[in-house]
Parts: structure tokens; C-alpha cells; sequence
């Protein structure tokens, strides 16, 4: 009885901490089988880790906002705004240096992620309405700023970010794995992390702490900016087009794929393995449903399923606890 | 045995285990009508989950519930309520931006057609409080208006109208002023005349013999005796409840005090104070008496830099400091740690070290990386000298009894190694076993030269500790006293 005890306790234990991943593994393994390996072929790993990477490197950004007790919606209009700039100077006469490009996209990503954090942080309004805002203005100086066409026409160097390969994998793939790091060393190895988890799990005592709750907000949204501003900058260069209406809806895949990992979407809680393999799941959904011909449309149900489902179980799991 | 009263309620051979833990094993409990009937027990002695399953949020393994003669299976709360069983929790849960007769009457709305008759509920609420002897609370004020005694009263009332005849009272007097607690009892009494059963959880033993009928104790999940008030006596119950003779819980040697430690003066802070001055000198336990509402916590925040101050200066050992926020207060050598733990003092999702360590993480790290062994050396030595209970220092801290999570706050603000630690209410709501661990922490800091600032309601306990007494009454000091000059007379003159 004892033992049978522990082994029940064993087993819950793996589920715990390893439930979603087993989800994950679970996945690839059925759609391996249905799809007769098609799905396991090494060009079609690349490709979902390819897909992954632009709402990858936002869900990464997501997670430290979700976890601050915030949210970003702007980060679509954001990137675009960012990716039609640096699409403009990237033209293939512009005298612009790409590393000026680059900085530029990064730097509008953060005053953006700046203008969002200051009024969060430091007016204290609330987060879901001011990136809202953002949403829309962001949006409307992209248009503006391409007069509502699409820039195309770059550089060869300049693609090489979206669409070159370093040692068989992708640039995008590498930006996302740089970032991932990168991210899981500031939030769960730094000072700064535990302060970002401290803001969101009790903001009172955070401050009775003697932690600057303003600054750790403004951090995580001027972070995410500068994200927004790399993105911009790999979409525009894989689709080689900077599209004033490029990214809309990609803040939700990015909080779904924080929320699949485990991230709760109000503070204190999450983890960015747990957002790397909500990204996959939600990446290996898609690339598997399209192997098998499953119409986009079916996809769409599925998607929206499995989001409640992954938080569900993470509720089931909390309470057992 | 043959004509005594009619039970209210029995609860035979209740039986409840937890993973790893039996929190309840064969309890016996009998509420008879119209008395008040103090549950005691240390933290963890499983109080709570016998009245968690009272309120049908869990299900006991084994034994049996007889309410009014018939053998009853309590499914879940809201069951309870049906039954009669309302339970005014310690922390209340109202609905703050709706009206007092809203909150009362909101699962009972009197309604015509589904339309809710306003007049008809300010009437009955009025009518309601009356019949309770409830004063100075309008039906038609918003909950948020109210303060923590005028909310419970109107729980109370709520219980009342819902038709309850087993009420919970759990430490309903743990936030409230020493005036409103006589209150609470003239109300209580009210109830029990009415053939209400008031089952009574408090830490405060004074309180219970009061207003207590029978006692029941309760000991690391097992029953240990049941008995009519007036055939106990504090010693006696103490015993009961620790299985072990306390011999005095204050056990102070006043400790020789030294220079000024800190000095504030002319402490201007908008809505709390207009002109503070105290001294704190080194190694001296400086007690703040007052009634809830009087300032003293906010005065503490205004030093500790939690509040903007209009004016005012804070001197430690002849300088002069510049806190402008909490930081400042720190790394100056203060920690204050809060009334409100869950609030104020921890982070309940996260580890008990994690919440040891997030105010000296400066030290802890090195160019923004944690030293996670150096984390976990500090907080494992501080868990284990402060005794905290628990499996590992990677526990939930919402996981720890109320004791444990104060140690906690306590291990958080002594890695800080401050001079001058404020403590706020550092009792409250803890076990008589903690309480006296934390008197004599408090001592060994005095001793090694520390000044320590205590705010207590609890006026035994203040002045059973305390080197020196500060009376704050509406925002001022009133008086200060030393020695024999402290007496509970004197200080209460000042608090009036």
C-alpha cells in the first residue's frame, strides 16, 4: 500500500513538472505515425523551429510581461511599425549601413516598449488599456509612415536575417535561441528576475521590500519593445516586405504559447522552458495539421482548444497540489 | 445526563487525513444551543480543517455530524449554509463597492417578479441591525466605507439573516480595537440569547474566558478535552493545549539599554500625524500601545519609508538620514515587518527561500547573478535557527501555518542585519508555542545591542515585553513609561 503510495506520488511528481513536455512528446509522436515520418524528415524540424522563431522570440517577451502581472497587445503593430521603417532604409540604394538599420528597428521597438512601460509603470495606468492604445496608434503610424503599401525590394545582406542559414539553421533560429538564453538567465538567475516575480506575485510586498516595482515594470515592456523591433526586422526580411499591417494577432499566439508553458496571466508564476515548449506545441500543432492536409479553419478549432485545455490542466495540477 | 439541554450539534469520531499527515484523528465536538463554545488549540492542531469540514470544504474519512438530532452529510458549502452553519471568516471577503444591505441580502434578495425591492431591503437590514443591537452602520453606505469591525458586523448580520443557528467565529477579534471587541461580545450575547451556538476560535485567552461557555482542546489533530469555562483557568488551558507546563510566556530580563539609536523628530506625515517625536535607544524593546486606527503603523511606515513625509527628521546614532523609500531604509539598517503579513510581508506562491532572501539579494549576488549557494546556505541557517517547520526551504510559503510564515517575515528582515527592526503586530494570529519563540527572539536582539520598535494590540503582551511604553493616541504621543511606571491603568488612561 506504502509503496504503491509513493509510486503514485513518483508518477505525479514527473507529471507535474514535466506534464506539458509529455504533451509535446505525445504530439510528435502521433503525427509521426500519421504522417509516415514525413514530419520527422530533418528539413521539416527546421521548418517548425523556423515558424517558431517570430512568435517564439515574442511569447519570450510575453512571459516576462505575464509574469510582472501585465500584458502586451501592441506588440503586433509594434513590429510592423519597426519592420517598415527598417524595411525603407534598407532599400537597395539607401547609403544607411545595415547595422544602422538594425539599431533603428531595435531602437523604435524600445521607445515604443518605453512610451508603453513609463505609462504602466510610472503613471500606473492600466497596462491592457495603454497597450491597447498602442495597438492602434502603432498600427496608424505604420500605415502612415508606408502610405498603406507594403515596402518591398531590399538589399540581398539585408534578407540574410530572415531568410540565411548559419550551419544548417536558420538566422531566426539562432536570434530565438540567443534570446531564450539570453531571457532564462535574467529571469531565473538574476536579481532581476527574482524581482519580476516578486512584482507579480505581491506587488504590496515587492514594495515593502524594497524593491522599485516602477523600474521592474518599465524594464519588462521596454524589453519586450526591443523584441517587437527584432522581429519587425526578421519578418521583413524573410517575406521580403515591410508591411504596415504585418504581425496583427501575434500577441495572442505569444501569450498562448506563455500560457500553454505554465505562465499565469495574472503574476507570480512561469517559467521560460515551459514557454519553450508552449511555443512548440503550439508550432508542432500547426506544422502537423498542414502535413495531413487538415484544413486552416479545423487548425483554428484545434489551436483554441488545445490553449484551454494546456491551462486547464495546469489548474487540475495546482490544485493537487 | 438526563435533562440537559438539546445538542445543537455533535460531531463524533471526526477522522481526517492528508497526504503524509493526520490532521484530525477520532475528534469529538458538542455545541449546545445558545452557548458560546471556544475551540482552542495551537497552529496546526487542526482547528481549522474541523471547521473546514463543518463547512462541508472537505470531507472527513471518518465520523459522523448530528445537527438538531439528525445524522447530516455536508456536501459543500454552500449545503452548509442551507443547513444553518454560517462561518465568519478571519478575513473577511465583502463585496466593497456595494451597499451594506446588498452584501447582506445578495443570495436572498427580497425581489417581486425578479425585481429587487430597495425599500423593502433597507428596511429589513435596518430592521436586522436593530434586533442585534448593531449601531452606527447605515444599510445604505457602500461595504468599502466600512471599517474591519463595522464589516464583521455586518457578516454577522448576514449569518443571522441567512437563518444560521451554528455560527463560526474565526479570531474574529484579531483586527479590531480593544472597544469594538466589547461590541462584538454584547452582539455575541445577543445571539446566544436568541439559541444561536457560536462556535469561538481565538488565541487570545483572556478574550475566551469572557465570553466562552465550554472549551474544547485540540492537540496535533487529536481531542484532548472538553469542559465548561469557569472549571478552567488560563494555566490550566495553556497546559491543555501545549501538553506541557509554560512556565511564564514573558520571560524578560529588562536588558540594559545604551545611547540614542534612532531619534525621530517632528515627524509631519498628511493624514496620520502632525508632530511625532520619539527617542529608541541601543538594546532597548520600545512597545507602541494604541488603539487600532491611531496611527501607529503608519507612523512606522512613514520612517520606514513607505509613506511620503511632509516633514520631520530621522536621526540614527547623530546622523541624520535621507529615506526616501524603502531601499533607503534598508540599506540605512531598518526593517520594519508589516500587521499584514499575506500583504505586506510575503510572497505565498513563491519558496521560503526565495522570500528569506529578495531584500539582501544586493549581497547575494554578483553583477546581477544569484549565488544560489549563498542563497541557500543564508536561508537554510536561518530557517533552522528560527525553527521553521517545513520539509524543505524550496517550500510553498502559502503552504506554512500562520506561525511559520511569520518566522519567515522575520528571517527575511534579520538577513538584512538591521540595528533598529520595527516589528508590527509580530503576534497576530500565531500559536501560543510561536509566540513565545518570537518573545524570545526578540529578547536576544535587544541583548546584542539591536533597538527594537513593537506595536502590539495585545496590551499583556506589550507590556510583558516591552523595556519602554509610547502611547499614541489620534496621530500624537501621549506618554511614555518606563519600568513600574507601566501599568495596563495608565496606559489605557492615555488610549481613551
Amino acid at each position: 500500500m506504502k509503496t504503491l503510495q509513493k509510486k503514485k506520488s513518483a508518477v505525479n511528481k514527473i507529471l507535474n513538472a514535466y506534464g506539458i513536455f509529455l504533451v509535446l512528446v505525445i504530439m510528435c509522436i502521433v503525427i509521426s505515425i500519421l504522417s509516415d515520418g514525413r514530419f520527422l524528415a530533418y528539413r521539416n524540424i527546421v521548418n517548425v523551429f523556423r515558424q517558431v522563431s517570430i512568435t517564439g522570440i515574442l511569447a519570450i517577451g510575453a512571459t516576462l510581461i505575464l509574469i510582472t502581472g501585465g500584458i502586451d497587445l501592441s506588440v503586433g503593430s509594434v513590429l510592423a511599425l519597426a519592420g517598415v521603417i527598417a524595411a525603407d532604409m534598407a532599400h537597395p540604394e539607401s547609403a544607411f549601413p545595415l547595422a544602422v538599420v538594425f539599431l533603428t528597428a531595435v531602437l523604435i521597438g524600445l521607445a515604443a516598449g518605453a512610451v508603453n512601460g513609463a505609462l504602466i509603470a510610472y503613471a500606473g495606468a492600466p497596462p491592457f488599456i495603454v497597450t491597447l492604445g498602442m495597438t492602434t496608434a502603432a498600427r496608424g503610424m505604420a500605415l502612415l509612415y508606408a502610405k498603406g503599401q507594403p515596402i518591398v525590394d531590399f538589399k540581398k545582406s539585408f534578407n540574410f536575417i530572415g531568410q540565411g542559414n548559419l550551419l544548417g539553421i536558420p538566422v531566426p533560429v539562432w536570434i530565438l535561441i540567443f534570446i531564450t538564453i539570453v531571457s532564462g538567465i535574467i529571469l531565473h538567475s538574476t536579481k532581476l528576475g527574482r524581482y519580476i516575480f516578486a512584482v507579480g506575485g505581491n506587488e504590496d510586498a515587492a514594495r515593502a521590500s524594497g524593491i522599485s516595482v516602477k523600474n521592474v515594470k518599465f524594464f519588462v515592456y521596454i524589453y519586450m519593445g526591443a523584441l517587437c523591433g527584432i522581429v519587425g526586422l526578421i519578418l521583413a526580411a524573410r517575406t521580403n516586405t515591410g508591411a504596415p499591417n504585418a504581425g496583427a494577432g501575434y500577441e495572442l499566439d505569444a501569450i498562448a504559447a506563455a500560457v500553454i508553458g505554465g505562465t499565469s496571466i495574472s503574476g507570480g508564476k512561469g517559467h521560460i522552458a515551459g514557454t519553450v515548449i508552449g511555443m512548440l506545441i503550439l508550432g508542432v500543432l500547426s506544422n502537423g495539421l498542414d502535413i495531413l492536409n487538415i484544413s486552416t479553419y479545423i487548425q483554428q478549432i484545434v489551436k483554441g482548444i488545445v490553449i484551454v485545455l494546456a491551462v486547464l490542466m495546469d489548474i487540475v495540477q495546482t490544485k493537487r497540489d | 445526563m438526563t435533562m440537559m439541554e438539546e445538542k445543537l450539534l455533535v460531531m463524533h469520531g471526526i477522522t481526517k487525513e492528508f497526504p503524509g499527515v493526520r490532521a484530525l484523528d477520532h475528534v469529538e465536538l458538542q455545541l449546545e444551543k445558545g452557548t458560546v463554545h471556544a475551540l482552542m488549540g495551537e497552529n496546526g492542531a487542526g482547528k481549522s480543517t474541523l471547521m473546514k469540514i463543518l463547512m462541508g470544504i472537505y470531507q472527513p474519512d471518518e465520523g459522523e455530524i448530528t445537527l438538531k438530532g439528525q445524522t447530516v452529510k455536508i456536501d459543500n458549502p454552500k449545503k452548509a449554509l442551507k443547513m444553518g452553519i454560517s462561518m465568519i471568516h478571519q478575513e473577511l471577503m465583502p463585496i466593497p463597492d456595494m451597499s451594506v444591505a446588498d452584501n447582506i441580502f445578495l443570495y436572498d434578495y427580497p425581489a417581486k417578479k425578479g425585481f429587487v425591492q430597495k425599500s423593502v431591503l433597507y428596511k429589513k437590514t435596518e430592521e436586522l441591525f436593530r434586533e442585534l443591537g448593531i449601531e452606527g452602520v447605515s444599510s445604505r453606505v457602500f461595504m468599502k466605507e466600512l471599517s474591519q469591525a463595522q464589516m464583521q458586523m455586518v457578516e454577522i448580520a448576514k449569518a443571522v439573516s441567512a437563518k444560521a443557528d451554528v455560527i463560526i467565529m474565526d479570531e474574529p477579534t484579531s483586527a479590531i480595537s480593544d472597544h469594538e471587541v466589547e461590541n462584538l461580545f454584547r452582539i455575541i450575547c445577543t445571539l446566544r440569547s436568541k439559541g444561536v451556538g457560536i462556535l469561538y476560535i481565538s488565541h487570545k485567552m483572556d478574550e475566551i474566558f469572557k465570553i466562552s461557555d465550554y472549551i474544547t482542546v485540540l492537540r496535533d489533530g487529536q481531542y484532548i478535552d472538553s469542559a465548561p469555562s469557569d472549571k478552567l483557568n488560563q494555566e490550566k488551558l495553556v497546559r491543555l493545549m501545549v501538553g506541557r507546563e509554560l512556565k511564564s510566556i514573558y520571560d524578560r530580563h529588562p536588558s540594559v539599554t545604551g545611547e540614542v539609536m534612532l531619534e525621530v523628530k517632528h515627524l509631519k506625515c498628511k493624514g496620520v500625524c502632525e508632530d511625532v517625536s520619539f527617542k529608541l535607544h541601543k538594546g532597548e524593546v520600545l512597545g507602541f500601545a494604541g488603539l487600532v486606527g491611531a496611527g501607529r503603523t503608519e507612523i512606522m511606515e512613514a520612517v520606514f519609508g513607505m509613506r511620503k513625509r511632509q516633514g520631520g527628521d530621522i536621526i540614527k546614532e547623530g546622523k541624520k538620514l535621507k529615506i526616501c523609500n524603502v531601499r533607503d531604509a534598508i540599506d540605512y539598517g531598518l526593517a520594519l515587518a508589516s500587521e499584514d503579513r499575506k500583504k505586506f510581508g510575503l510572497f505565498l506562491e513563491l519558496s521560503i527561500s526565495y522570500n528569506i532572501t529578495i531584500s539582501w539579494l544586493k549581497h547575494l549576488q554578483k553583477s546581477g547573478i544569484v549565488n544560489r549557494r549563498g542563497e541557500r546556505e543564508k536561508a537554510g541557517n536561518l530557517s533552522k535557527d528560527l525553527q521553521i517547520k517545513s520539509s524543505s526551504i524550496k517550500t510553498r510559503v502559502g503552504k506554512l501555518s500562520g506561525g511559520n510564515q511569520q518566522k519567515v517575515v522575520l528571517a527575511k528582515w534579520l538577513l538584512t542585519e538591521p540595528d533598529i527592526l520595527i516589528l508590527d503586530e509580530p503576534t497576530r494570529g500565531i500559536d501560543i508555542g510561536a509566540k513565545k519563540e518570537i518573545y524570545t527572539l526578540i529578547e536576544q536582539l535587544a541583548r546584542e545591542g539591536k533597538g527594537v520598535i513593537v506595536i502590539s494590540s495585545e496590551m499583556p503582551e506589550l507590556i510583558g515585553i516591552s523595556d519602554r511604553i509610547i502611547t499614541v493616541h489620534e496621530g500624537a504621543v501621549k506618554g511614555s513609561y518606563t519600568g513600574t511606571e507601566i501599568t495596563q491603568e495608565r496606559i489605557m488612561m492615555d488610549l481613551g
